[in-house]
Formats: C-alpha cells, sequence, structure tokens
C-alpha cells in the first residue's frame, strides 16, 4: 500500500509533539554545577529560614555517598550532574503579587499551552462548568496561583512550596520528608538538596475541597533541570482532586527532570492524584535530546479508612523512572493505581507502583496498560506486600501490554510479598499485538489508518481513561492518539 | 456496476488471481464458488484494499470508478462493504460506538453530515430488532465474547447501517447453524435493491438456497472458468469441482 506509505511518512513529518516551542525571556540562573554553595543559593533566592537550608544541606551530604540507580529497565549515557543548572527562574524585581504584574511573555506561554491563568477567563466559561485552580511552575519557581481567595475561604491552603515554607513552616516542617525520606533513594536525595518549587497543598479536616486543584509544570531554560516538590496533606473527613500537567520545549541535549511528591491521608480523607505528563519525547527518528523523568511519588494512607487513588498519562519523556506508591498504613484503608504509559519512537519507560500494605483489611487495585510503538521499550514494574500486621489485605492486579509494530518491547515485572496467611492477591496479564487484521477491519468500515489506530488504543485504554476527571479524558485520548500518529507503516 | 477485467493479483510473488475477469450489474446477487485455494478469498480482498496484496494487471471499477487506486477507507466510503468470514474482536469498543464512528467516518468523507445520536440510536433499534439482536449486546464490546452466529449477525447489522453499494460476502454461511444462516440470509436478502450489487463467495451450495442467486460463477486457479444460471451450484453440489481443476 504504497498511498499508505505516503500518508505515515507525511504524518510523521508533521510536528508531533505540539508543546516544543520555547519562551524568550529574560532569565537568571544559579552558577552552573552542583555543591554545597549552590544548595545555599537556591534557599538564599527562596528567602527560606535556617532549618530549611540544614534541610538540604544535609540531604545532599547524603547524596554524595550515594549511588546513581541501575535496576531499571532503561538505558542512557552517564548524567553530568556538574553540567547542569540547578536554579532558572524568569527575571522579576520582587516578585508578581497578582496576575497582573506577570511577564506578559509567561501568560502568552500558558494561554498557548492552554492553560487558563486569568481567574475571569474561567469565570467568564459556561454557568456551572467546572473551575479549576492552577498553580503555574516555570523551570524553578512557580509564577502565579490563581483562585487563592476563593479557597482560602473554605480554609483551604494552595499555593507554591517556597511559599508554605514561608508562611506555613509548622505544616512543612511537620510534613515535608514524613512521606519520602531524604535519603529514601538518589533522585529523592538530590531533589531533597535542590528543589526549586512545586505546590502545596492542605485541607482541614472535613472540607470537600470546592474545586480541583491542578499544578502545571513547564521546562523552558538549556541545559537545566527541574525539581519541582509537592506536598498535600488532606485532614481527617477531607477530599481533594488535584491534576498534574507537564510539558517542555524541544532541545537536542537531555534535560533532568527528578520530582519528589508526597501525600499524606488522614483518617477518612480521600485524594484523587491525576497525572497527565507530556515532556518533550526526544526526536522520534534519532531519539535524540528529551527528559529524563526520574520521580518518586508516594502517598501515606496514615489514618484508618483513607484513600488514595493514583491516576497517571504518561505520554513523554526520553526516559520514565516511576512508581507512585501507596503506604496503606491506616486499617481499612485503600490505594488505587490506574496507569496509561505510552512509548514511540526511542523512549524508555519503566513505571509501575508499589503498595504497601501494613495494616489489616487493606485494600489496593493496580490496573495498567502500557503500549508500546516505534523502537520503544516499555516495562511494569510493580510491588505488592503485606505485613504481619495486615491481615486481610487484598489485591488485584492488572497489567496489559499492546505491541504497534515489530521493534518495541513489552515487559512485565511483578513482585508480590505476602507475610501472612490471610491475605488474598491476584494478578492478570496479558500481552498482545495490535493487529493488522484488526486495523484492516476497522478501515475496511470506513476509518482512516490514524483514526482506526486511535480507535484500538482508546478502546485498550478505556478501562484507565474513565478513572480521569472528565475534561481531562478529552484530553488524555487526543494526546495518546497523537503519541502514536505514524506508529503504523 | 462492479466490472473486473483481466485482473491479476499475487501474495508475496506468487500469482493467485490470474486474469480474472467478471461483471455484476447493478441489482444483481452474483455467487462465486470454487474450491480451497482457488483464489476466493484473495478476491475479496483485492476489492476491498487489504495489505500485502499486490495487483500486477487488469483493473476493478464500481460505477466506473477506479477501486484499486483507493485505501481500505475510501474503498468504504464509496459503498465496497466485506463481511468477513472471521469478523474481528475489538476490545473496549461497543459495539454501538463503532457503528456510529465508522458511519460517521464515510459519511464526513463524502461531504455529508454526522447523523444525530436520536436517529442513529432509532436506527439501530429498528435494524437490530430485524436481526434478533438483543439491543443490550450492542453495548459490549464489539464481537468479543460474540459466538460465531452473533459474529456473522453483527457484520449484517453493520451492513444494514452502512448502507453499501457493494457487498462482498466471503464465506458468510461458515460456522452457522440452520436458525442463524436463516436469519443471516433474511438481513442479506433485505439487502436487495436496483442501485445495490452482491458477490456471494462460498464453498458450499447451501447458502444458495437461502440467498438466490442471479448467476453462478466458477472460480478455479485465479479465474473465472465457467459460469451459469442458479442451476450450475446445484451441478456443483452434486459433481463436486474435479472437472473445473483440470480445467484450469
Amino acid at each position: 500500500m504504497v498511498a499508505v506509505k505516503q500518508t505515515v511518512e507525511h504524518v510523521e513529518s508533521l510536528e508531533a509533539y505540539k508543546h516544543g516551542f520555547i519562551t524568550d525571556i529574560d532569565q537568571e540562573f544559579a552558577p552552573k554545577g552542583l555543591n554545597a554553595d549552590i544548595v545555599r543559593f537556591i534557599s538564599a533566592k527562596k528567602d527560606e529560614p535556617e532549618w530549611m537550608l540544614q534541610w538540604r544541606l544535609e540531604a545532599f551530604e547524603r547524596w554524595l555517598a550515594m549511588e546513581e540507580p541501575t535496576w531499571a529497565k532503561v538505558n542512557f549515557p552517564r548524567i553530568d550532574y556538574q553540567d547542569a543548572y540547578y536554579y532558572a527562574a524568569p527575571k522579576t524585581k520582587d516578585g508578581p503579587k497578582s496576575l497582573d504584574e506577570v511577564d506578559p511573555e509567561l501568560l502568552a506561554t500558558y494561554a498557548k499551552l492552554g492553560i487558563p491563568l486569568k481567574e475571569q477567563e474561567v469565570l467568564a466559561g459556561v454557568q456551572g462548568a467546572p473551575k479549576y485552580a492552577v498553580d503555574a511552575v516555570f523551570d524553578s519557581v512557580s509564577v502565579v496561583t490563581t483562585f487563592k481567595k476563593e479557597l482560602a475561604a473554605v480554609g483551604v491552603i494552595f499555593c507554591s512550596m517556597s511559599e508554605a515554607i514561608r508562611e506555613h513552616p509548622e505544616l512543612v516542617k511537620k510534613y515535608l520528608g514524613s512521606v519520602v525520606p531524604t535519603s529514601d533513594n538518589y533522585f529523592a536525595c538530590l531533589n531533597s538538596a535542590v528543589f526549586s518549587d512545586g505546590s502545596f497543598v492542605y485541607v482541614p479536616p472535613g472540607v470537600r475541597c470546592p474545586m480541583e486543584l491542578s499544578t502545571y509544570f513547564r521546562i523552558n531554560a538549556a541545559e537545566s533541570g527541574q525539581f519541582e516538590r509537592t506536598l498535600i496533606i488532606v485532614d481527617k473527613g477531607a477530599y481533594v482532586s488535584y491534576l498534574e500537567g507537564c510539558t517542555a520545549p524541544m532541545r537536542d541535549e537531555n534535560q533532568l527532570h527528578a520530582a519528589v511528591v508526597e501525600l499524606v491521608a488522614l483518617e477518612d480523607a480521600e485524594i484523587k492524584y491525576s497525572t497527565v505528563q507530556n515532556w518533550y519525547p526526544g526526536d522520534p527518528k534519532t531519539g535524540k535530546g528529551g527528559i529524563y523523568n526520574f520521580v518518586t511519588k508516594r502517598a501515606d494512607c496514615r489514618g484508618d479508612r483513607s484513600k488514595v487513588s493514583w491516576t497517571q498519562v504518561e505520554t513523554g519523556s526520553a526516559v520514565t523512572w516511576k512508581y507512585p506508591s501507596c503506604v496503606l498504613r491506616g486499617n481499612d484503608s485503600s490505594g488505587e493505581f490506574y496507569s496509561i504509559a505510552v512509548t514511540n519512537g526511542f523512549q524508555q519507560a519503566d513505571t509501575g507502583t508499589k503498595m504497601i500494605h501494613l495494616g489489616a483489611n487493606t485494600k489496593s487495585r493496580i490496573i495498567s496498560k502500557g503500549i508500546s510503538a516505534g523502537k520503544s521499550s516499555n516495562t511494569y514494574r510493580g510491588l505488592v506486600s503485606a505485613h504481619p500486621k495486615a491481615k486481610g489485605a487484598r489485591n488485584f492486579t492488572q497489567c496489559d501490554s499492546l505491541l504497534i509494530g515489530k521493534e518495541c518491547a513489552a515487559h512485565t515485572v511483578p513482585y508480590v510479598e505476602a507475610r501472612n496467611g490471610q491475605t488474598v492477591f491476584e494478578h492478570e496479564a496479558t500481552t498482545t499485538r495490535l493487529s493488522e487484521d484488526q486495523l484492516f477491519y476497522v478501515m475496511q468500515r470506513g476509518l482512516n489508518q490514524e483514526e482506526a489506530v486511535a480507535l484500538l488504543v482508546n478502546g485498550f485504554v478505556k478501562d484507565v481513561l474513565q478513572q480521569l476527571p472528565m475534561e481531562f479524558a478529552v484530553e488524555a485520548q487526543k494526546l495518546v492518539a497523537i503519541s502514536l500518529e505514524g506508529s503504523v507503516g | 456496476m462492479l466490472k473486473i477485467e483481466n485482473l491479476r493479483a499475487s501474495v508475496e510473488d506468487k500469482e493467485i488471481l490470474k486474469g480474472l475477469t467478471l461483471d455484476v450489474p447493478a441489482g444483481e446477487v452474483h455467487a462465486i464458488m470454487g474450491p480451497n485455494g482457488a483464489g476466493k478469498s484473495t478476491l475479496s480482498y483485492v476489492l476491498s484494499g487489504r495489505g500485502g496484496y499486490e495487483v500486477t494487471d487488469g483493473s476493478a471499477t464500481l460505477n466506473g470508478e477506479d477501486l484499486l487506486a483507493l485505501e481500505p477507507d475510501e474503498r468504504a466510503a464509496k459503498g465496497v462493504f466485506l463481511s468477513f468470514q472471521y469478523p474481528l474482536e475489538i476490545p473496549g469498543v461497543p459495539a454501538l460506538t463503532f457503528l456510529r464512528t465508522a458511519l460517521n467516518a464515510q459519511r464526513k468523507a463524502r461531504g455529508e453530515d454526522e447523523v444525530a445520536a436520536p436517529a442513529f440510536l432509532k436506527l439501530v433499534r429498528e435494524k437490530a430488532a430485524e436481526l434478533k439482536i438483543d439491543f443490550e449486546m450492542l453495548k459490549r464490546s464489539l464481537n468479543v465474547g460474540f459466538s460465531g452466529g452473533e459474529k456473522k449477525r453483527m457484520e449484517i447489522l453493520q451492513m444494514a447501517i452502512l448502507q453499501p453499494k457493494l457487498l462482498i460476502l466471503d464465506e458468510t454461511d461458515s460456522g452457522l447453524d440452520i436458525d442463524a444462516l436463516r436469519i443471516v440470509s433474511e438481513g442479506v436478502n433485505a439487502m436487495r435493491a436496483p442501485d445495490r450489487a452482491m458477490l456471494v463467495i462460498t464453498h458450499y451450495q447451501r447458502l444458495l438456497d437461502h440467498i438466490k442467486p442471479d448467476r453462478v460463477h466458477v472460480l478455479s486457479a485465479g479465474r473465472i472458468v465457467a459460469s451459469g444460471g442458479p442451476e450450475l451450484a446445484l451441478q456443483l453440489e452434486a459433481e463436486g469441482y474435479d472437472k473445473y481443476a483440470s480445467a484450469a
């Protein structure tokens, strides 16, 4: 089918990655490289109290003694940690107080990405349309957080991490590093030393957060890394739904993104955390460039009957190393992990979850859908464990892999440990190839090739898409289709 | 309507169709019969545009339009419909969604408006009832866990919704018990129309007891070696294909 080949070539020549532009803005940088002075520089830039600086320096000392992990099924050249900027921020005089003071160039960037930063624009929408409060993080700093007043009225704190350290030190001191300790792993430790910004959320007891909260991360500067830190605390009987999105320009060099996200759910609290990760994946033909996405995300279901649900749609990044996990400490607490991981071109993903059952009658559910195309590699790695005290623990795991083409790979690496006799762990796994027969069948009914692939893939990931908030699900569905454009030839 | 002239086609350099010529006028039903390996399925795939088949010579036109230059979806929009011998399973895509997506894709390609949901549902309910398909079944993933008979009925339902111009039935009777065969045949017969042509590909005569062909052709070793009226099918049933195997 010559025409098919031409169509595929045409699609490949289109700019599949739609967020690859660079914002031309005056930025200030820390000197290149990493040492204790850089840590001090970052802390000073953020006007941090002494205890925070000491916390960072201690983490830095520990990091120096650690080795980069090599167990993940990913390959990439050794990272030179001295050859990068650890702080990059748009130049401002005092930091904007309100939206009117934000650099118009930045507002234009977010508008181009489709992120509503102007509250009136959101409000101007259809009546009854859901509101989204947004924290926008540009390289190393949060540039603006919307709807703060409306949230404060019900006692919800939603601000940048830097602001939380200054304004709410008692909460930060109590919870920061309590879920992911500084020395947890190599990248989390690095993050603890040099983290720049991220979001902070506190929902007081009994409050159901009145709107979706979201953070939009953007890497813009060249040769820089982004080390965001997010901390969400949901107090007794409270609820929050939080969304996170990420993009970056197309650059030839690899850039490191090493984030730490900590969630704390107290008694009867519920957190729903959704991610649509679309970092620049590198050149699809050569594999050059792209983001190294080495992220530690963990939730502590500290209180009885607490519940945390992770949903992730991972389409970007050159290399992904990420296992959003739940420590099910409270009795009757539950954790969920729903994941769609798409790899194309030369992308490599090693992602999954850990469900650590500590309390009695804890429940967890894992649904993972991996899609590999091009020359990519996609690994699901998951741990389900039950402590001797976790009597009556239950887990259900379903891992499905879909292969598109003949040069990609899918792997499933489940670890299961039951240390008491009263647990029920179920595991199901399938691997299928998107067949020429299925494609032909769908095209014979009138869908063109791209539409046919999108229909089949959306069918494959349906169970997970249903978990996302509706507006996000539509976006995610499109994103999955775009990521796979030109994958069938 | 459908005109095939001196069609030659190969799979992996092996020639399967060796100069096939066939003319199916509008309003007629033609049966293609022949032994295994004669090229019956190849003919249906070449007409519908499946990959892996190389046309080396000849032509195939529908109402004067060259089919062979088009992609499978473009042919579908022009009215080519292939009822598969083994319909594929589409996990996660409800049959209703599939039907509506296909119908609207074809309409879009023809520059027509999309069908609104209420009108679409009314149409599906009506056609499903005719084929004795439980409407609830259409909310399940297409063909996943369906019996052989249910899958074939789904093919006919798709046909009834999409209203194609050229129907190609590839071994539609395989895997059907006698009741399912009757329902499916009634569905096909209901599709007969003055502006529509049908190509019924079958190994056995029994399907033709239900779907009466206007003409019967014998396909052997990649060519039409004999043509006649419905009586030819009965003769084949009695005598077998041996005579034609040697003729080719």
